[in-house]
C-alpha cells in the first residue's frame, strides 16, 4: 500500500494545467444566449490537473481500499462473493450501456427481454407470481413492498391497520421503512434459539397489524424453523408477510419464500446475484409478490405482448413510480448474466457451498470463540464477543487487528441483540485455505491479546492510516475541502 | 456453471472436519414440507463463451445512441465520457469493495467521496453534500423529506415544469403521509412567480427545476425571494453540467439542491445506475439523508477520512430515522468525480458552453422548418420544446427510418402542449447532425398525417 501520497486532487491543482477532452466552443458566446443575470459570477473550483495526474491519483486511491479482488471480505449479511469479470464486460456493451431510457420500446427489445426474462427467473427462484425490477436498492425494495401492502389493505377497507411487526434482530432499514410508509414499527422478541418468540408475536399481533417484516434466513444466520406457523398466524389475523431477502444466498434452489407463506419480498441483486458492491453502491432491490398484490406494483411493468416486449403503464391500482425510469438496468443485465451462467444447478451449489463454508469456518473457531447460537448455521454465523473483555479487548480491537493480517473484518456490533457481535459470512467463493488462514488469524489475535495487548489495542499498524478519531469527525464536521486561507479560490487562472 | 473454488475432495474434507455426513445436515432447520423437491425451472447454465455470444445477441437487438443521431434528453443525457473513466473506475479495487465502515482499510473510497462531496458543493454553491443517492428523482424526494422534517406545514409547492417522473415519485413516496402537493403553473415555459410569496406562506417548501423540464432557465433568485418571504424552504433540482455556466442555487438563496450526476461520465444505460446528489446549507447538515464522509485525524495526527454523523442514519435511529437509505451510489459517484477532475474548470466551461451553443444552433435550424413552432420564448440551456402538426409518435417513427432518434414525446405529461416534443443537444451533437435533423424533419413534416 502507498502511504506517502495523501494529497487531495484539489491540492494537486495548479493554474493552467488541463486535459484535452473537448474543443474550444466556436459558437455564439454564452452572454449572447443567456441573460447575464442567470450566468454564474465565479466558476466552480474544480481541480486543474493534467490527465496523468488524474489517472495516478485515482489509481493510487484505489490501492488504499480493501476489495473482494484483493482480500477476503467476510462481511456478514453483505454476501461479498466473487463478482465475475464477464458481467462487467457485458454491462458495458454499447447495446446495453448506450441506450437512452426514452427510446421507443421497439428500439430496445433486447433490453426489455433481459428485464422480462429476469423477472421470470426471480419469480421462479422466490416462488412468487410477479416481479418489479424498479427499486434501486434493498431499502427502496422494502418501501415498495410495504407500500404495496398498504394499498392492498386500503382497497379492502383495512386502512385502519397501522402497525408492522419486526423481529428485534432486523436490519435498521426495516423499522425506518415502516415509518416512511406511515406505519408504526413494533418490535418482536427473539427466543433463546434465535428464532421469533411465538408468544411475543401472539401478544403483539392484532387487528391493527398490517404486516410482519421478517428476514429469513435471519441476520443471525438461522433459518426460521417456525416460518410456516408464523405466516399462518399473520394470515389468520388478516395481515401480510413481507420478507427481507438479504440472505437469499443460503436458500436459492433449496426452499422458496412463496412456498412457505411469504406474500412479498425483495432481493438484493448485489448480494445473492453478485452485482458488484462498488464501494457502497449501486445496489438493486427487485420486489417479488404473490398474485393478489401484483396490481399494486410500481409502473411501468415490463410485459410481453404477442412476440414483442413492452412497458405497461395502464395499472390503475399501482402505487406509482418509486424511481425515475425502470430501475438500475445495468445491474439487471449483470444479474441476468449471473443466473444464465449458473442455471438451476449452479445456483443450488452456491447455496450449499455458502452454507458449507460458513459451518466449516464456525467449527474452526468454535473452540476459542463463543458462538451465539450453537446449531448448524446457514450462510453466516455470529460470535458473541463479550468473553473477549476478560482478555482486555473488544470486538472492535479484533476487527482492526484483522486488517493487519490482510482480512476485511466481519460485520461488527450487528445484530444488536448479540453483545459485542461479530457476524461472519464467508460466501461460497472462498477456498478452504483462505478460511483456515482467517480462522488462524482470529485465534492468533486472542494469543496476542494475552502476550502483547498493546499490539491489539492500537491496531491496525499496516494501513495507510491508524485508528481514526471518529468522535472528532462528528464534533467538528469537515465534510468538504476548503483551501487554506478560507474561502479563497483553489488555484488561480491568470 | 459456478465460481466455486473448493473441489469435491475439499468439500468432503470440510464436511468431515465439521462432523457432518453431507450438506443436508446443515439444512435440517428447514421443514421438509417446504423444501423444493425439484430443480428450479431455469435455463441450464452456460460457459463464459456461450454467455457472451448470447448477451451480444441481446445487445444487438437494441439501437444505441451511437448507431443513431440522438436528440433525446428529458433527464438522461449523452455526453462525452473520457477514456480514462472506464479504465480507472473499472479497477477491481473500486468495483468490488463495499461501504467504508472499516475506515482504515477504505481510505481510497472515503477520500474519493470526500472529493466528490467537495465538487458537488462547488457546483451547487452550497455547504454540504452527501455521499450520493440512488438518482435525481429519489434525491428530490429526500430533499422534500428534509423540508417536511423541519416544518409544521405539510404542503409542498412543486412547479409543473419539474420532471414529470420526479413528481410521480414524490406522490408515491409521500401520499400515505398526508403530504399535499400543489402544482405551480408556468408562463412561457418558466414557473410563474406572481403570488408565489402568499402561496409559500402555507407551504413547507417550494420545489423547482432549473433548467426545467422544458429546458428553460428559471429565475432562481426571484423564486427564492418569494418563497423566503412566505417562510418556505427552497429546493432546486439542477442539471450539473449547466452549473458550469449558470448561477448556482446556493448563490440564488436556495436551501437545498438535488440532481443527477449522470451527465458526468455515467452511461445512460437505459435509466440506471446513475448518481443522485443532494447538497444543502450547513444548518441542515443533521437533516441530511444517507452517508456523509468527514475529515479527521488518526492516532498519530495524520489526516484521514471516515463516515460521520451516522446518528442520523437508519442503522442507529431505526424507526426514528427520516430516511431508510442504506447504500449510496459510490461507484457512480466515483465516475462523476473522475470525470469532473478530468474536465477541470476549463473542461466544464467547454462542455456547458458547447451544449448551450449546439442547442441554440439546433433551435435556429429546426424553427426554420415550415410547420415548426415554439410554445416558449424564455431563455433555455440545452433543451427546448417544439410543436409540429404531426403526432410525435408518427414523427419519431419517420425520423427513425432516417437513423434519427427524435425528441421526447410530451403528449402524456403535457397534453396542453399539443404534439409537443422536447429536443436536446450536447457537445456530442455535431453541426452535421443538426443539418441532418433539419433536413429529415422537413421531409417528415411534408405529410402531416
Amino acid at each position: 500500500m502507498i502511504v506517502d501520497d495523501t494529497a487531495l486532487i484539489f491540492e494537486k491543482s495548479r493554474p493552467g494545467r488541463r486535459t484535452w477532452m473537448l474543443p474550444e466552443p466556436d459558437g455564439a458566446p454564452a452572454e449572447k444566449l443567456i441573460p447575464e443575470k442567470y450566468l454564474r459570477k465565479a466558476p466552480p473550483r474544480l481541480p486543474e490537473v493534467a490527465e496523468l495526474e488524474v489517472v495516478r491519483h485515482y489509481v493510487r486511491l484505489s490501492q488504499k481500499s480493501f476489495s473482494i479482488d484483493t482480500n477476503f471480505y467476510p462481511l456478514g449479511s453483505c454476501t461479498m462473493k466473487y463478482n465475475p469479470k464477464i458481467n462487467e464486460k457485458i454491462a458495458a456493451l454499447p447495446g446495453f450501456a448506450r441506450i437512452h431510457p426514452h427510446q421507443p420500446a421497439s428500439e430496445v427489445q433486447g433490453a426489455l427481454q433481459v428485464m422480462h426474462d429476469l423477472q421470470g427467473y426471480l419469480a421462479e427462484i422466490s416462488g412468487m407470481d410477479a416481479v418489479t425490477l424498479q427499486p434501486a436498492a434493498g431499502a427502496q425494495g422494502e418501501l415498495t413492498g410495504i407500500l404495496v401492502i398498504r394499498a392492498f389493505h386500503a382497497e379492502r377497507g383495512q386502512g385502519h391497520r397501522s402497525e408492522v411487526l419486526i423481529p428485534d434482530s432486523a436490519h435498521g432499514t426495516n423499522p425506518a421503512t415502516c415509518t416512511l410508509a406511515g406505519y408504526k414499527a413494533v418490535s418482536v422478541k427473539s427466543n433463546a434459539r434465535g428464532g421469533v418468540d411465538l408468544d411475543d408475536l401472539k401478544k403483539k399481533l392484532s387487528d391493527k397489524t398490517a404486516a410482519l417484516m421478517i428476514t429469513n434466513p435471519s441476520t443471525l444466520g438461522l433459518f426460521e424453523e417456525e416460518i410456516v406457523t408464523i405466516c399462518r398466524m399473520l394470515h389468520e389475523a388478516g395481515a401480510q408477510v413481507y420478507m427481507d431477502g438479504a440472505n437469499m444466498n443460503a436458500i436459492q434452489g433449496i426452499t422458496r419464500p412463496g412456498d412457505f407463506g411469504v406474500d412479498v419480498m425483495h432481493f438484493n441483486l448485489h448480494k445473492t446475484f453478485s452485482t458488484p458492491h462498488g464501494g457502497g453502491g449501486p445496489g438493486s432491490g427487485p420486489v417479488a409478490c404473490k398474485k393478489h398484490l401484483e396490481p399494486y406494483l410500481p409502473v411501468p411493468r415490463v410485459v410481453k405482448r404477442d412476440d414483442a416486449y413492452a412497458l405497461d403503464y395502464d395499472r390503475p391500482k399501482s402505487i406509482g413510480r418509486v424511481k425515475a425510469f425502470y430501475g438500475n438496468f445495468g445491474m439487471h443485465v449483470r444479474c441476468y448474466a449471473y443466473i444464465r451462467t449458473h442455471g438451476p444447478d449452479g445456483l443450488r451449489r452456491n447455496a450449499e457451498n455458502a452454507v458449507l463454508n460458513a459451518n466449516y469456518l464456525k467449527s474452526r473457531v468454535a473452540g476459542r470463540f463463543q458462538i451465539a447460537y450453537d446449531r448448524p448455521c446457514m450462510h453466516e454465523f455470529v460470535i458473541n464477543g463479550n468473553p473477549l473483555r476478560k482478555l482486555g479487548i473488544r470486538t472492535l480491537d479484533v476487527a482492526k487487528r484483522l486488517l493487519d493480517y490482510g482480512f476485511h473484518p466481519p460485520t461488527i456490533y450487528f445484530p444488536l441483540i448479540v453483545p459485542e457481535c461479530m457476524m461472519i459470512e464467508p460466501t461460497e467463493s472462498e477456498n478452504r485455505e483462505t478460511l483456515d488462514a482467517f480462522a488462524e488469524a482470529l485465534m492468533k489475535i486472542l494469543d496476542e491479546a494475552k502476550a502483547n495487548p498493546d499490539l491489539v489495542h492500537h491496531a491496525p499498524h499496516t494501513m495507510p492510516v491508524g485508528r481514526l478519531d471518529e468522535l472528532k469527525a462528528a464534533r467538528e464536521p469537515i465534510v468538504r475541502y476548503k483551501p487554506a486561507g478560507g474561502d479563497d479560490v483553489v488555484s488561480r487562472k491568470s | 456453471m459456478d465460481y466455486i473454488q473448493n473441489s469435491p475432495d475439499d468439500a468432503a474434507a470440510m464436511l468431515k472436519a465439521v462432523g457432518a455426513a453431507s450438506v443436508e445436515d446443515f439444512f435440517t432447520s428447514i421443514p421438509k414440507e417446504i423444501r423444493l423437491n425439484r430443480p428450479l425451472n431455469l435455463p441450464p447454465g452456460m460457459t463464459e463463451q456461450e454467455l457472451l455470444a448470447h448477451m451480444e445477441e441481446l445487445a444487438a437487438r437494441n439501437r444505441t445512441t451511437e448507431s443513431c443521431t440522438s436528440f433525446l434528453g428529458g433527464g438522461a443525457y449523452s455526453h462525452f465520457i473520457p477514456s480514462l473513466v472506464e479504465q480507472v473506475a473499472g479497477r477491481g479495487e473500486w468495483v468490488t469493495s463495499y461501504t467504508p465502515y472499516q475506515a482504515e482499510a477504505s481510505q481510497g473510497t472515503l477520500q474519493s467521496i470526500f472529493e466528490y462531496q467537495t465538487m458537488i458543493c462547488e457546483l451547487t454553491g452550497l455547504d454540504v453534500a452527501n455521499a450520493s443517492h440512488y438518482d435525481g428523482s429519489t434525491a428530490l424526494a429526500e430533499a422534500v423529506a428534509m423540508a417536511l422534517d423541519h416544518s409544521d406545514r405539510n404542503r409542498i409547492l412543486v412547479s409543473a415544469a419539474v420532471n414529470p417522473q420526479y413528481r410521480e415519485v414524490l406522490r408515491t413516496i409521500f401520499r400515505q403521509l398526508g403530504v399535499e402537493f400543489v402544482e405551480l403553473a408556468t408562463f412561457e415555459g418558466a414557473t410563474a412567480t406572481s403570488g408565489l410569496a402568499e402561496f409559500a406562506a402555507t407551504a413547507a417548501a417550494v420545489v423547482v427545476q432549473s433548467p426545467n423540464f422544458f429546458g428553460v432557465v428559471e429565475d432562481l433568485a426571484e423564486i427564492s425571494r418569494a418563497a423566503k418571504a412566505g417562510g418556505a424552504r427552497t429546493i432546486a433540482s439542477v442539471n450539473p453540467v449547466s452549473l458550469g455556466l449558470l448561477e448556482p442555487p446556493g448563490a440564488c438563496g436556495f436551501d437545498v439542491a438535488v440532481g443527477d450526476a449522470q451527465p458526468f461520465g455515467i452511461e445512460t444505460s437505459y435509466g440506471g445506475p446513475w448518481c443522485g446528489f443532494i447538497a444543502a446549507r450547513m444548518e441542515l447538515i443533521r437533516k441530511m439523508p444517507g452517508r456523509l464522509v468527514g475529515q479527521t485525524v488518526d492516532d498519530k495526527g495524520r489526516r484521514g477520512f471516515c463516515l460521520t454523523l451516522q446518528a442520523r442514519e437508519q442503522h442507529i435511529r431505526r424507526e426514528k430515522a427520516s430516511s431508510n437509505i442504506c447504500t449510496n451510489q459510490a461507484l457512480m459517484a466515483l465516475r462523476a468525480t473522475i470525470t469532473m477532475s478530468t474536465l477541470g474548470r476549463e473542461g466544464l466551461r467547454r462542455m456547458a458552453t458547447l451544449s448551450l451553443q449546439r442547442a441554440h444552433e439546433l433551435h435556429d435550424a429546426v424553427t426554420s422548418v415550415p410547420g415548426v413552432s415554439r410554445p416558449h420564448q424564455a431563455p433555455f440551456f440545452h433543451e427546448f420544446v417544439i410543436q409540429t402538426p404531426v403526432d410525435p409518435d408518427l414523427l419519431n417513427e419517420r425520423l427513425l427510418a432516417r437513423g434519427i432518434l427524435g425528441g421526447v414525446d410530451l403528449h402524456q405529461s403535457y397534453p396542453d402542449l399539443r404534439n409537443g416534443v422536447l429536443l436536446c443537444a450536447t457537445e456530442r451533437t455535431s453541426k452535421a447532425d443538426i443539418e441532418r435533423f433539419r433536413a429529415g424533419l422537413a421531409e417528415c413534416l411534408k405529410d402531416p398525417r
